[in-house]
């Protein structure tokens, strides 16, 4: 009997789309998930991070508003955080890699929602937003900046500021202009001349530095796109309207992208990435120094003093449980990057961590083709989409930046 | 007139045909294959333990950084006390391992371990494999995660 049944609603669905004709969007209930699934309005409100008091503090935000737009954050005064992460560009620089007071040899990462992500970096070589908004301060590419300098610059700059908020400055009258445990041999040397108690003092002023950056990157959040109007139109039966309609080629596409092509494997979520590390096969750039991916990031991470397991933390180390379970060996973490976002990806070639690709139709040509990765193993299998299926990928992914 | 229902009486004919067809297609689909074991309490192995797994807090959360409760008892059905567990696994049709390490993090006494650091970064089958000694022995056991 349930047979019958289910071939008579077979019949009955067979008949009602030969009667509806063409171009109206046919999704499975499973697709129909699947697709609630990656709307925005399923993006949950932003947890505290209990790590950072100060992360919802608006004092707090507002002077790392004011930080991250201050070039006097760098050694020459001249690069910001805003450099390669501008305001009007989706928080990046569309340079395939970033330049700051040199030239680095990773592609700017942008910054809506990135107050979500468990793991910092294309390797993850940070855990928290904090410790992340730190490291390019002293990374003698980008900002190349020492902590000493930082705390002096902090309390001549910004000292009545920062104290409304963090609590008097330390007497910061014996501490050396410049120094820092990864400066120059000259900072080095300064730094490791400094008593543990003035280093502790200059480490708590550049915590806090990354607390304000932190707090006001919390309010940098994706907005809803074509395809979140959609989705929605979707999800509760109304007919989508004007440019929440999506045309044959961005249906064919979403239906790849969530079927065949298995993009939604990794691309998940609200914010379509599944916050993970993976091997995609995707090429090194030849003149750039070697470059591992996440199993070189594992030491970097448990080493950094801003860790959550370090004393800058603020509440209590529950909060540290990525940090405590992550993967630190194996093959799957070599050549292993983050899964990005794609909200707005569209806008804002070149793509990968290198800026490999430079248009959306040479990252669908890679995964289609899937080669093999020059180190460890690609998790991607070769999809050899047409030359349409490829379009419609491309079309659908169009659709979350519109 | 006669014209029409002859097209009528053709075109049912034919809509006849078209189910028949259909219907004989859909009965020869073959039936979804068996899935992996779903069940959440089994014999290890060797038959030395009886495991069962669960989420300790309700349902299972993609993407979430969840700890679950592997509870062991003896064939008997004595509480297994002090057992040391290794964790692996991984998703046996996309060729990777655990996006995270698990560990048995605590005892909470009755046989119950809380596996701490369980994630599901996507959709699709997944395995946990568990290495369990105890002063019965060594086993093991697979439990089969399906989001």
């Amino acid at each position: 009997m349930k047979r019958l049944a289910s071939v008579a609603s077979f019949l009955a669905l067979a008949a009602l789309a030969l009667l509806g004709g063409c171009g109206e969007p046919e999704f499975s209930d499973a697709e129909k998930k699947t697709i609630a699934s990656l709307a925005l309005n399923t993006l949950p409100s932003l947890k505290p991070d209990t790590t950072n008091q100060y992360g919802d503090v608006p004092a707090a935000a507002a002077l790392g508003s004011t930080l991250f737009f201050d070039g006097g954050m760098s050694r020459d005064g001249t690069v910001s955080c805003s450099t390669c992460h501008k305001i009007d560009r989706q928080f990046q620089d569309d340079l395939p890699q970033a330049v700051g007071v040199g030239h680095t040899n990773r592609r700017t990462m942008p910054l809506a929602g990135v107050a979500r992500d468990p793991w910092f970096f294309w390797d993850g070589r940070r855990d928290s937003l904090w410790a992340q908004a730190l490291t390019p301060l002293e990374n003698p590419l980008e900002q190349a900046g020492n902590r000493a300098a930082f705390a002096h610059y902090i309390k001549k700059r910004f000292g009545e500021r920062y104290e409304r908020i963090f609590g008097p400055l330390p007497d910061l009258s014996t501490v050396p202009a410049n120094a820092s445990p990864l400066g120059t041999d000259a900072e080095k040397a300064a730094w490791n001349a400094m008593p543990v108690g003035q280093q502790d003092d200059v480490n708590r002023v550049y915590a806090n530095i990354g607390k304000a950056i932190a707090a006001f990157e919390r309010s940098i959040e994706p907005g809803q796109t074509r395809f979140d109007r959609f989705a929605i139109d979707l999800a509760t039966g109304a007919k989508p309207e004007e440019d929440a309609a999506f045309s044959p080629e961005e249906i064919l596409g979403l239906k790849l992208f969530i079927g065949k092509a298995n993009c939604v494997t990794c691309h998940n979520g609200p914010r379509f990435t599944d916050n993970a590390f993976h091997n995609t096969g995707v090429p090194p750039v030849d003149r750039l120094p070697a470059d591992r991916g996440r199993v070189d990031a594992v030491a970097q991470v448990e080493a950094d003093p801003f860790n959550c397991f370090g004393k800058f933390r603020d509440g209590d180390e529950s909060a540290c449980r990525e940090l405590r379970f992550m993967v630190k060996n194996g093959p799957q973490i070599t050549r292993a990057y983050k899964t990005p976002s794609l909200r707005g990806a569209a806008d804002r070639p070149p793509y990968m961590h290198a800026g490999q690709f430079s248009t959306l139709d040479e990252v669908i040509a890679h995964y289609s083709k899937a080669p093999l990765a020059v180190e460890g193993v690609s998790e991607v299998h070769p999809l050899d989409l047409s030359e349409r299926e490829r379009s419609a990928l491309v079309a659908f992914l169009k659709t979350l930046s519109d | 007139m006669a014209s029409i229902w002859r097209y009528i009486l053709a075109g049912l004919g034919l809509a006849a045909l078209l189910a028949g067809i259909v219907a004989g297609v859909y009965l020869m689909l073959p039936q979804s294959a068996p899935g992996p074991d779903l069940s959440r309490s089994k014999k290890t192995a060797n038959g030395l333990f009886v495991a069962s797994f669960e989420p300790e807090r309700g349902a299972v959360r993609q993407g979430e950084l969840q700890s679950w409760l592997l509870t062991l008892k003896t064939a008997a059905g004595a509480p297994v006390e002090g057992a040391a567990i290794t964790i692996s696994g991984g998703m046996p049709q996309h060729d990777h391992g655990l996006p995270t390490s698990p560990q048995a993090t605590d005892y909470l006494g009755n046989g119950r371990y809380r596996i701490d650091g369980v994630k599901f970064t996507m959709s699709g089958w997944w395995q946990l494999h568990f290495g369990i000694s105890a002063a019965a022995g060594s086993d093991s056991v697979v439990f089969n995660i399906v989001l």
